[in-house]
């Protein structure tokens, strides 16, 4: 520790900290626009200079290192005169256009020239004119604005792991560019938008749309992965206009994946917004009474109650767990014990909660020191997670292997082959006696590692031979040492963000309960589809009775006899667990459109109709119920990631594995779900960079 | 006067043959074995005791920058990389010392990399000196051939590699840091320091940068003893040095001669005088497009050194001598070499990206004239944002030339802006756009 | 003859400052940094034999693992193929794309090293490369006479534009470091030393009628030695003797 004093104030902080993390634990405020604590230090901007005594000159406070008994002014006349010397330069060239620039109110320049500005400019030369520069359909450009900061060429290179921007030329003429007009390929592309201090990188879907002000903002949980990632819903009236990142060290950092923070105007495209009722083959709008009672009708064919057994539920991937359980509870109240959340089909073993659990939890990539990926494409199933594994691999002694199909994951990795035969084959050689070889393999690095990962994917799951693979990563992850009291290296990253709830939940067949196969094709006579829109609906039995509660016109409506609108993420107080079983709540940003309702309220209604009342008649009494299935909801329950007491294994014989390759979960970064369907900004993404097809022509501004 | 017999660069001029035989006869090569065999530690000795100061400008002690090398590797290996990036105007002295005694930096590539525990050497080149390069290559491969680098150089045991890699045209790989960017293949941005090249360097591993000459005079210092070198010059600035006399001067030339000359010495002796005469002199820059320039009264006395020119608030730096006489516009000289800055801006950081810019428009506007009084304390504050604010001394050397042309030719930049007022035509609008008349 | 003042146009095409508020965002930026897409780029670039010979020894010379610092090298190895291929020597797009995938580097570091640094063409240039130094040591020598002079023989008017002819692209550039030969007219590789308005003329003229002449000093004068003749190292016997080299290809042999 370095003992330092900072306008007089004494603070001790780690040796090697910069000196403005040492000002920051004085509380001393150090304007920056280069610095940022999660990028590299480039020293750029040379705002943040402070006064270090014995120094003959100002120094960057985010490039110097800490010493013990440094001496430090931070308000000094010498650091105030250098600092308004600095924004002098950066306002010279930077253009007057705050009243129609998109960052007016949250720009860190402006917020700085207020502190460092002069009243008037002394520069009377022609100002510099930079040529914009086309990124993509995500990130709109003004070059002109930039100050040349850097943060976003680091962010692409670093983080991202996409190097796709740079600086080229020099001096006055050094412009921030791609230097080939493309789209940037980066799934973290948005974030630019938020670290670029100046209006130079806005968000082209919200250009000239609201200005921060404005915005009523509410904390939440993004829906569109299962990561959980922490976000801030901006909305105005009615409407959300902008999705935002909150920091979380545990989950995003301060990361958000493109379709996470872009798919928002899928919002308000193609909504449910009045229960539906098919008549003579076509839907019609309807009341909710007359959907009820359709409802209530088919559950009771001529004045007798349908044999639960014929009654199934399928629970869709952006569901709260209240929605859930709610519907869980009316399904057992019918007698039906046929429900499934796995609409993918993927093998999961619900008996352990450490079986389909991402158990090393998310910040505990960091620690890891070998990681196998089987069967995902973390870039795509979750790419603010894929950037944590490629952090933790920049940091260096952590070998990446994987199984599965052949992705660009913005890391390098052993490929060891795309079937699971290659996994057989690793395990045999991990648990061989190690042989005399200079070439360390990365069988040698996982059997070597202490904290040893293995990543399951969907992909390898979802597939007949799911449960085997499932075992046999399980026994891999034991021969490894990864199953341990104090390290759980077996990992399932999902890729719904209802699954693990409707996992602990228990949405899943009951005894003689029917899976969603036995549901389909007839194996039921009302189907209840929970915004479940991610299976082929044709497969459904052609007289079976189908109820589809949810929030957008997908597939599933278009297959329903009574549809009952429901409310989106951002329409709704929900509980989410995410992949690494973490219990977190989203809340009411905007209400609903229409009569479309939140999604247990419904089902709670639905209750009374048909005669079997729910016994809840608030969000806390469903939330109460909630802790009576699983207390892992318990409200104030702290998350901690789990330690493998129990080395037996899930069900599946490992040795049963097929030599089918593995096929990717998530095909298409920008879809997979039908709020990024119904996105036009998703749908140009797809057009563009999955297809690689030229961008549309812009509308003139 | 500096005799021929305590000269170094025997061959300056290139009368006679640079390649090895030559370099023979003029004793480059003899007992380098010998020299290495005194060992590491009596070396930098030496090198410390010669009172050798740095000639790339700075003019920090070079026999201290060796012992700021680790002793003992810690498992990386330790490079010297010897700055030939020769660019500052006015300065052209390594060319002559690549060109036509390319053994003599040869020899001390191995010796100052003996003496800092480098077995590798890289010579950073610029691009434009193609021809220079092509010498110095063969000069490198004679001497590898001949067994004085390469394994067991000189027979000492010692494996040392020296390779020449080739600039591109950027003024800014003149500065170590940005240097050894360059060298590792990326733009030639100076790096934050700390850490510096001595802790953390080429390729993350403990690097001196040293200057051309700097390491070309080493052998010679080895051979003829640390006393006989101090003995020449002053107290604090001995040796000899290659002094570029440039500009408005009967014969323009370089020159080696011991520190401390008086500049009018210098300049009366070996370059021919002044233009039309001592008394036609304005004003002249000592030590290249860096440094402040002097006027004709400090130029009367002043001694070229490292510690005299620092007194009269201007520098030695490359000893690069570019001499102005009275037919000279100042503005526009200082101008020129505004430009020269601006281009030359790695556009890294603000001050000097936007400033260099700023400054040279402001000069370009008081050539003519058209500018506002109060517009030269503008200048002269927008140069004191600059100073002492940047990454690295690009953004001093900058503002430096701008500095001495306020402080010693403000009278002829109001004269110029009066003269402008009283031309200008109503036509011609107010002299600065936004202010009111 | 000397060039109009002008300093306050320091950038080809655009105008000079103007005191009209009206103007003040002009595009000042166009320059030969960005502007890879404004002229016929080619679709392919591949290494030739003469190349493919060169390139394993340029990143020999870098550690393991370094091959990254054979980015100049293999830059202007690109520059000089061009050169011999279509008489234009510049880096186009594709051969950056071809220099990153042969040394494992992303293509944006190439894009921003060719345009990071001066003596890399990123748009065609004319047979021979005519860079002009005009900084204040060969300007306070005449540099503007050899300026006027290029601009004469050649019909350019602008900075980095080539003759009609495609003879010739004039090139301002900073000091090139033999200023004590100022001013200096770089042809190519070599320097020409100590020129003036008619020698640069005569200089022309013998490039268009296919000549090379030697490169140097262009006046009766032995290299940065004064005029009339070293007046040191005079007396140093047999030190100095022998004959000063021809070449460096002779000494490989």
């Amino acid at each position: 520790m370095a003992k330092l004093t900072i306008d007089g104030i004494e603070v001790e902080v780690p040796n090697g900290s910069a000196l403005i993390q040492a000002c920051e634990a004085a509380g001393r405020e150090i304007p920056r626009f280069c610095y940022h604590d999660r990028l590299s230090i480039a020293g750029n901007c040379r705002m943040c200079l402070v006064e270090v005594e014995k120094a003959p000159k100002p120094v960057a406070s985010c490039a110097y290192p800490v010493a013990d008994g440094m001496v430090v002014k931070t308000d000094s006349p010498m650091v105030r005169q250098a600092r308004r010397g600095v924004m002098e330069f950066l306002l010279i060239n930077h253009p007057l256009d705050c009243p129609i620039c998109d960052q007016g109110g949250e720009c860190d320049l402006q917020d700085q020239a207020f502190s460092y500005g002069r009243d008037h400019s002394r520069y009377l030369e022609n100002k510099r004119a930079v040529k914009d520069k086309y990124l993509g359909p995500l990130v709109k450009t003004v070059m002109t604005r930039c100050i040349q900061c850097t943060r976003c060429i680091r962010f692409s290179a670093e983080i991202a792991g996409v190097p796709e921007l740079g600086a080229t030329a020099r001096g006055e003429d050094m412009e921030v560019t791609t230097y080939v007009e493309r789209a940037l390929t980066s799934e973290l592309s948005g974030n630019l938008i938020d670290i670029c201090p100046v209006g130079a990188l806005t968000s082209k879907p919200y250009a000239f749309v609201s200005r921060p002000w404005e915005l009523k903002k509410t904390d939440s949980v993004d829906v569109l992965d299962a990561l959980g990632t922490a976000i801030r819903i901006d909305a105005r009236g009615a409407e959300v206009l902008r999705i935002l990142p909150r920091v979380n060290d545990d989950i995003n950092e301060e990361w958000l994946g493109d379709k996470s923070r872009f798919s928002l105007d899928g919002l308000k495209r193609r909504r449910l917004d009045r229960p539906w009722v098919r008549r003579d083959g076509k839907l019609r709008p309807a009341s909710w009474t007359e959907a009820f009672t359709a409802i209530a009708e088919r559950l009771r064919p001529g004045g007798r109650a349908l044999p639960g057994e014929r009654i199934g539920a399928i629970a869709g991937d952006l569901c709260d767990a209240e929605s859930m359980v709610a519907l869980r509870d009316l399904m057992t109240a019918l007698g039906s014990a046929n429900l499934d959340c796995r609409q993918d089909g993927a093998r999961l073993d619900a008996s352990r909660r450490d079986f389909y659990l991402f158990n090393s939890s998310i910040a505990g990539i960091d620690e890891a020191d070998a990681l196998l990926i089987v069967g995902a494409n973390p870039r795509h199933e979750a790419p603010v997670l894929n950037a944590r594994i490629r952090k933790r691999w920049m940091q260096g002694a952590c070998a990446v292997g994987m199984i599965g199909p052949e992705a660009a994951l913005t890391y390098p990795v052993h490929w060891l082959g795309d079937t699971p035969v290659a996994l057989s084959g690793l395990q045999e050689r991990v648990t061989r006696e190690p042989a005399e070889s200079a070439t360390v393999d990365f069988a040698t690095a996982l059997r070597q590692a202490k904290r040893p990962m293995i990543l399951v994917g969907q992909g390898a799951l979802a597939r007949p031979d799911g449960a085997a693979v499932l075992a046999a990563c399980w026994r891999l992850a034991g021969a490894v040492g990864a199953l341990t009291a104090d390290w759980h290296g077996f990992n399932v990253l999902h890729t719904a963000a209802a699954r693990v709830g409707a996992l602990d939940l228990g949405f899943l067949p009951g005894p003689q309960g029917r899976d969603m196969e036995g549901m389909l094709g007839g194996g039921v006579d009302v189907l209840w589809l929970l915004g479940a829109d991610e299976f082929d609906t044709s497969r459904i039995g052609p007289d079976t009775f189908v109820i589809y509660q949810g929030h957008h016109g997908d597939r599933g409506a278009a297959r329903a006899d009574v549809i009952l609108p429901g409310a989106a993420y951002t329409e709704k107080n929900g509980t989410y667990v995410n992949t690494e079983g973490r219990v977190q709540r989203g809340f009411v940003a905007v209400l609903p459109p229409g009569e479309a309702r939140e999604d247990w309220r419904i089902l709670r209604a639905v209750s009374e109709v048909i005669g079997h009342r729910l016994p809840y008649d608030d969000l806390d009494g469903v939330r109460r119920r909630l802790v009576e299935v699983n207390p892992v909801f318990e409200r104030g329950r702290r998350y901690a990631r789990l330690a493998c007491t129990d080395p037996g294994g899930p069900a599946g014989d490992p040795a049963a594995v097929a030599a089918d390759a593995f096929r990717p979960a998530v095909p298409v970064y920008y879809l997979g779900n039908p709020i990024s369907r119904a996105s036009p900004t998703m749908q140009e993404c797809v057009r563009v960079l999955t297809r690689g097809e030229a961008p549309a022509l812009e509308a003139a501004e | 006067m500096l005799q021929d017999r305590d000269r170094i660069f025997t061959n300056l001029y290139g009368q006679h043959d640079w390649a090895l035989d030559g370099a023979r006869r003029r004793g480059d090569w003899d007992g380098t074995g010998a020299i290495l065999a005194r060992g590491r530690e009596a070396l930098v000795d030496e090198m410390k005791a010669s009172g050798l100061r740095g000639r790339g400008g700075a003019g920090f002690p070079t026999g201290m920058k060796w012992s700021f090398m680790p002793k003992q590797s810690d498992g990386r290996p330790h490079y010297l990389v010897i700055n030939a990036d020769e660019s500052e105007p006015g300065t052209c002295k390594d060319r002559d010392i690549m060109r036509h005694d390319p053994h003599k930096l040869i020899e001390g590539a191995l010796v100052a990399s003996f003496a800092m525990g480098a077995h590798a050497s890289y010579i950073y080149i610029r691009g434009e000196f193609y021809n220079e390069a092509r010498n110095l290559q063969a000069a490198i491969d004679q001497a590898y051939a001949a067994g004085l680098i390469g394994r067991n150089a000189c027979g000492s045991g010692f494996d040392f590699d020296l390779y020449l890699h080739r600039g591109a045209g950027a003024y800014i790989c003149g500065e170590e840091t940005a240097l050894l960017e360059s060298l590792e293949g990326k733009k030639g941005q100076p790096r934050l320091k700390p850490p510096f090249p001595a802790a953390v360097g080429l390729y993350g591993c403990p690097t001196t940068v040293n200057n051309v000459e700097s390491i070309a005079v080493a052998p010679t210092i080895m051979r003829r003893g640390a006393s006989w070198f101090s003995a020449l010059g002053r107290p604090k600035n001995t040796g000899t040095k290659l002094f570029c006399i440039s500009g408005h001067v009967n014969k323009p030339c370089n020159v080696e001669e011991e520190l401390g000359i008086p500049l009018r010495e210098l300049i009366e002796t070996y370059a021919g005088g002044v233009r039309g005469g001592w008394d036609n002199l304005l004003a002249i820059i000592p030590g290249g497009s860096s440094v402040p320039l002097l006027p004709k009264e400090i130029c009367d006395t002043v001694l070229m050194d490292f510690d005299s020119l620092r007194d009269v608030k201007s520098g030695l730096g490359t000893a690069a001598v570019i001499v102005m006489d009275k037919s000279t516009d100042v503005i526009k000289a200082i101008w020129r070499l505004a430009k020269f800055y601006k281009h030359e801006s790695c556009g890294q950081c603000t001050p000097c990206r936007e400033g260099t810019g700023w400054m040279m428009r402001v000069l370009a506007r008081m050539v003519e004239g058209r500018a506002e009084l109060e517009e030269i304390d503008i200048l002269e504050q927008v140069t004191r944002q600059v100073e002492g604010h940047t990454i690295c001394a690009l953004g001093d050397a900058a503002a430096w030339p701008i500095q001495g042309l306020i402080r010693h030719c403000r009278p002829a930049i109001e004269q110029r802006i009066a003269e402008y007022k009283r031309s200008a035509k109503p036509s011609r609008g107010p002299a600065m756009p936004l202010a009111a008349e | 003859m000397s060039e109009p003042i002008d300093p306050g146009a320091p950038r080809p095409g655009a105008s000079p400052p103007s005191p009209s508020p009206s103007s003040k965002v002009q595009a000042e930026s166009i320059g030969d940094g960005s502007t890879g897409q404004e002229h016929p780029q080619p679709t392919e670039f591949a290494f030739d034999a003469e190349s493919e010979a060169e390139i394993g020894k340029l990143i020999a010379k870098y550690p393991p693992g370094r091959h990254a610092s054979a980015v100049l090298p293999m830059l202007y190895l690109v520059q000089r193929q061009m050169g011999r291929q279509t008489g234009s020597a510049w880096v186009p797009r594709v051969a950056m794309d071809a220099v990153a995938a042969r040394l494992g580097m992303p293509p944006i570091r190439v894009y921003e090293v060719a345009t990071f640094y001066a003596m890399f063409n990123t748009t065609p240039i004319g047979r021979y490369h005519l860079q002009l130094c005009t900084t204040t040591p060969c300007w306070l020598r005449g540099s503007d006479d050899v300026v006027a002079a290029c601009r004469q023989a050649t019909g350019i008017r602008g900075w980095h534009e080539t003759s009609a002819d495609g003879m010739f692209t004039m090139t301002e550039v900073e000091c090139l470091g033999a200023c004590v030969n100022a001013p200096i007219l770089q042809v190519d590789d070599d320097f020409y030393e100590d020129m003036d308005f008619d020698r640069t003329l005569a200089l022309l003229d013998a490039l268009r009628r296919g000549e090379r002449p030697k490169p140097g000093p262009m006046i009766d004068r032995i290299t940065s030695a004064p005029v009339g003749g070293p007046t040191t190292l005079t007396e140093l016997g047999d030190l100095g003797a022998g004959q000063p080299t021809a070449s460096p290809a002779e000494i490989r042999e």
